[in-house]
């Protein structure tokens, strides 16, 4: 693409403002920031810079505020509802550098963190302190923690732990007005309305976040890890519903339908009972006397539930390989079908055997084969839907089951996404969810932060003129086993 | 002092905010600083807002009208083996789900699952043009649009006025237990806040009376875990295990502040555990201090009339006031040393309240 004069002449007063080789604008370079983990979308971007410090960013921001030019952060492009995907004509702002871990507290608890710090390299930092950092989305070995403050991450321990946003005490940020923001800090405690809690989720419409402070939680001393194999979906929905029903209060409890642990078998050799329809994997977690304590309770209801099999993790070793198998099943699938799209509705979790019979049905009517893979504990649900993106409509009939499973979870009482956020994916989606006053309302709040609407725009709200659809298989990280799409 | 407006239902709630150019909602009454507001501005009383909307227990959420005072909750939520593990404040002297929402305090359960913050899930609220709006969500895990239910959370009622709030909520646990720990001053408490907050044990609430020299632990687990767990902890600080109806009776007087001043000044600060011996030290003579979550939160009591502390830190050279902190009760400023105060907090103040009915977050 060619770009105007007037685009050059930016992009040499940015080049100028920064370190020399910070700007990159070579189409080669520009092409591994088309996407991100929502592959199915493509935009290229005027540039895309490369910053290493806070100041950069800072700078940078108020570039764009005073050129007028919009600008996507990114962080390691994980994002399942393209919300990184740069914007034509703007820039993409990378922040993987900034990448310091800048004090770990073990008495207080906390870690300050930079946007481009890993996931999981908080947890590695903490666990000398016998500490760890809750929100684990599956991808956690690459997304940042930009990211996950950006789309108020998730993972498989919401229902006990809560999101990202549940674990962050403060934050400072650079906005989009090019103010410089300090919200919260290191008290688990608030004082006046929580502008940390506003902040995260903000799926990078506000602006961008610079230190954050993350608390952390002793970690559990003990896991009791169970996978119990069911006949049919039912089945294992009403053990969830009896474990729940107990008092009992899991870390974790996930299900993998038929299709779903056909793709973990395939991938990682997972061993499930023969003849499961179903899979549920429930873990307990805590002190030793109160695991040893839950786990009979939790042993009842299972010996109760009509399990073809159930079976008890006797180490890490084998805790681990249930759990690989559960998080594999996402790239797993692709061994299934050239290409698939991964969708995150959220439905009351007593309604889950319903939604998942109608998503049967559905699929059925579509002619598209659906997998299920879902965090049962608290109604979040990611269907697969597996396409052919060779056939001329195979991406469109995709998205169009997607959106009626979207429009079934609001319908049922729930919401359009769980942990993936709206994003470019799922706007359109929004008024499914939001009234027109209500929406209003979010684009008044975004304005206070935005008013040029330069970060991100595009995404969470619905727009006329949709970016190119285009077609392009996995991610090369899920392909190579890295992340996976939940 | 003019009329309070009482409305019964939500469409009521908006009209009575359209109704006057200047409006406050106010709940049970039970932190009066955070509802006082100028001559002009017409107090609208949630209190016949009120009734449970939803509650289903297999979906560990409820749904209710802000002016339910939190007792009622309670005792709801009891019947079905369920709580807010928070710990809602001042729920006997009758406290509201709203007020409660909108002061942002939590009690001694916060130390372990987090506060009130991490257990709100959904809002609908009047904003200051008079729309009724719904923002989060009714299911426990939902990531669409702006956090604005957590927002409510310590505003005061001056960005909206709440209409109704969910909730997540837990099981509650079988069986507690509860440890009193001597902590003589003020370092051994930090000791103890610190030790504990990474261990294995998982406590459940870790409060601490600066006044006694004490520690008080709650342990909730099965009851088979509780005598090891207790055991091991008396093994590490000498201490004492409260009888069940001593526990019951403390736990309830740390909910209620019974500790404080009647009729005084009740101020909470943000701590960090660390930070717990610099707060104790600054207070005067005359008053009565509560730490709790851990060294995380800490209230101040005055007698009516008693002069409030500076409790000035030099940080990085300039002396300020030391943390952040709001008034609950009495006659001192709603914040405390003035927190600092960013431009955008404005325009998000002209965003949802552009006529400025609700008071200003300073006023």
């Amino acid at each position: 693409m060619m770009k105007s004069p007037s685009s050059a002449a930016m992009l040499r007063r940015l080049t100028a403002l920064l370190p020399a080789g910070r700007v990159l604008e070579a189409p080669a370079q520009l092409a591994a920031y088309e996407s991100d983990g929502l592959t199915a979308f493509k935009t290229t971007p005027l540039a895309v810079v490369v910053l290493e410090t806070q100041d950069e960013v800072i700078a940078t921001v108020r570039f764009c505020r005073d050129e007028k030019i919009p600008f996507v952060a990114r962080g390691s492009g994980t994002s399942l509802s393209g919300g990184s995907l740069p914007v034509a004509g703007g820039i993409v702002i990378t922040l993987n550098r900034l990448n310091k871990i800048l004090r770990l507290d073990p008495a207080q608890r906390i870690a300050v963190v930079e946007p481009g710090v890993i996931n999981l390299a908080v947890t590695a930092a903490a666990q000398p302190y016998g500490l760890h950092f809750a929100p684990d989305p599956s991808s956690q070995s690459i997304c940042t923690i930009g990211g996950n403050v950006a789309f108020n991450s998730g993972g498989a321990h919401c229902l006990k732990y809560g999101m990202t946003s549940n674990h962050v005490l403060g934050l400072k940020a650079v906005l989009a007005t090019g103010e410089v923001v300090e919200f919260g800090g290191a008290s688990r405690e608030q004082v006046g309305p929580d502008w940390t809690g506003l902040f995260v989720g903000n799926e990078g419409l506000f602006g961008i976040a610079l230190e954050i402070t993350l608390q952390l939680l002793p970690r559990a001393e003990m896991f009791h890890t169970v996978l119990a194999g069911y006949r049919t979906l039912e089945q294992a929905g009403d053990a969830v519903a009896a474990v729940i029903a107990s008092g009992l209060l899991p870390g974790a409890i996930e299900i993998m339908d038929a299709l779903a642990l056909e793709a973990a078998v395939a991938a990682v050799h997972a061993e499930y009972p023969p003849d499961s329809a179903a899979v549920l994997i429930v873990e307990l977690e805590g002190p030793r006397e109160v695991v040893a304590a839950d786990r009979v309770r939790l042993d009842e209801i299972l010996a109760k539930s009509g399990a073809v099999e159930v079976k008890v993790a006797r180490d890490g070793a084998e805790r681990m390989a249930i759990w690989k198998g559960r998080k594999s099943a996402f790239s797993a699938v692709g061994r299934l079908s050239p290409d698939f799209i991964v969708q995150d509705g959220v439905v009351p979790r007593r309604r889950l055997g319903e939604a998942l019979r109608r998503i049967g049905e559905m699929s059925r009517e579509a002619g598209l084969r659906c997998a299920n893979v879902f965090h049962a504990g608290d109604g979040n649900l990611h269907p697969l839907i597996l396409y052919n993106g060779r056939e001329p409509d195979g991406l469109v009939r995709a998205e169009a089951l997607a959106g009626k499973i979207l429009r079934m979870c609001v319908e049922m009482g729930g919401s359009i996404t769980g942990e993936h956020g709206v994003g470019v994916e799922k706007r359109d989606y929004l008024p499914d969810m939001f009234s027109a006053d209500e929406i209003d309302c979010l684009k008044r709040v975004r304005a206070a932060f935005d008013p040029g609407e330069l970060a991100n725009p595009g995404k969470m709200f619905p727009v006329t003129g949709a970016p190119a659809l285009a077609q392009h298989g996995m991610h090369p990280l899920e392909q190579a086993g890295v992340i996976s799409r939940e | 002092m003019t009329a309070v407006l009482s409305p019964v239902t939500p469409a009521e709630l908006a009209d009575a905010v359209r109704s006057a150019p200047r409006v406050l909602a106010v709940g049970g009454g039970t932190k009066p600083r955070m509802s006082r507001a100028a001559a002009d501005v017409v107090k609208i009383s949630t209190v016949k807002l009120r009734g449970v909307v939803e509650y289903e227990p297999s979906e560990f959420t409820f749904t209710a009208l802000a002016g339910t005072p939190v007792r009622e909750i309670v005792a709801t939520l009891g019947e079905r083996g369920q709580y807010l593990p928070f710990d809602p404040l001042f729920s006997a002297a009758g406290a509201t789900l709203g007020g409660t929402l909108a002061s942002g305090v939590s009690g001694p359960g916060r130390f372990r699952f987090g506060g009130l913050r991490d257990f709100v899930l959904g809002v609908r609220f009047v904003d200051g043009g008079g729309r009724l709006l719904r923002l989060g969500g009714k299911v426990v895990k939902n990531a669409a649009g702006f956090d604005l239910p957590k927002f409510f959370v310590g505003s005061v009622g001056r960005f909206g006025a709440l209409a109704e709030v969910t909730f997540k909520v837990f099981p509650r646990p079988l069986a507690t237990r509860t440890l009193r720990l001597d902590a003589k001053n003020a370092t051994a408490m930090t000791e103890i806040f610190t030790a504990a907050g990474s261990a294995r044990w998982e406590l459940d609430a870790l409060d601490a009376s600066p006044g006694e020299g004490a520690v008080y632990a709650r342990l909730a687990a099965p009851a088979p875990a509780l005598d090891a767990l207790a055991k091991e902890i008396l093994s590490r600080w000498p201490g004492t295990v409260l009888a069940d109806n001593a526990a019951a009776k403390l736990w309830s007087d740390v909910v209620e502040a019974a500790w404080a001043h009647a009729g005084g000044t009740l101020v909470k600060f943000a701590l960090t555990p660390s930070q717990v011996p610099e707060f104790v030290a600054g207070f005067p003579a005359v008053a009565r201090g509560w730490v709790s979550a851990g060294g995380n939160v800490g209230y101040l009591s005055l007698p009516a009339g008693a002069a409030f502390p500076s409790f000035a830190t030099a940080t990085e050279g300039k002396p300020a006031f030391a943390w952040p902190a709001v008034t609950l009760r009495g006659d001192v400023a709603l914040w405390p040393g003035a927190p600092p105060r960013f431009e955008v907090m404005r325009a998000v103040k002209i965003a949802l309240d552009p006529q400025n009915r609700f008071p200003n977050l300073d006023d």
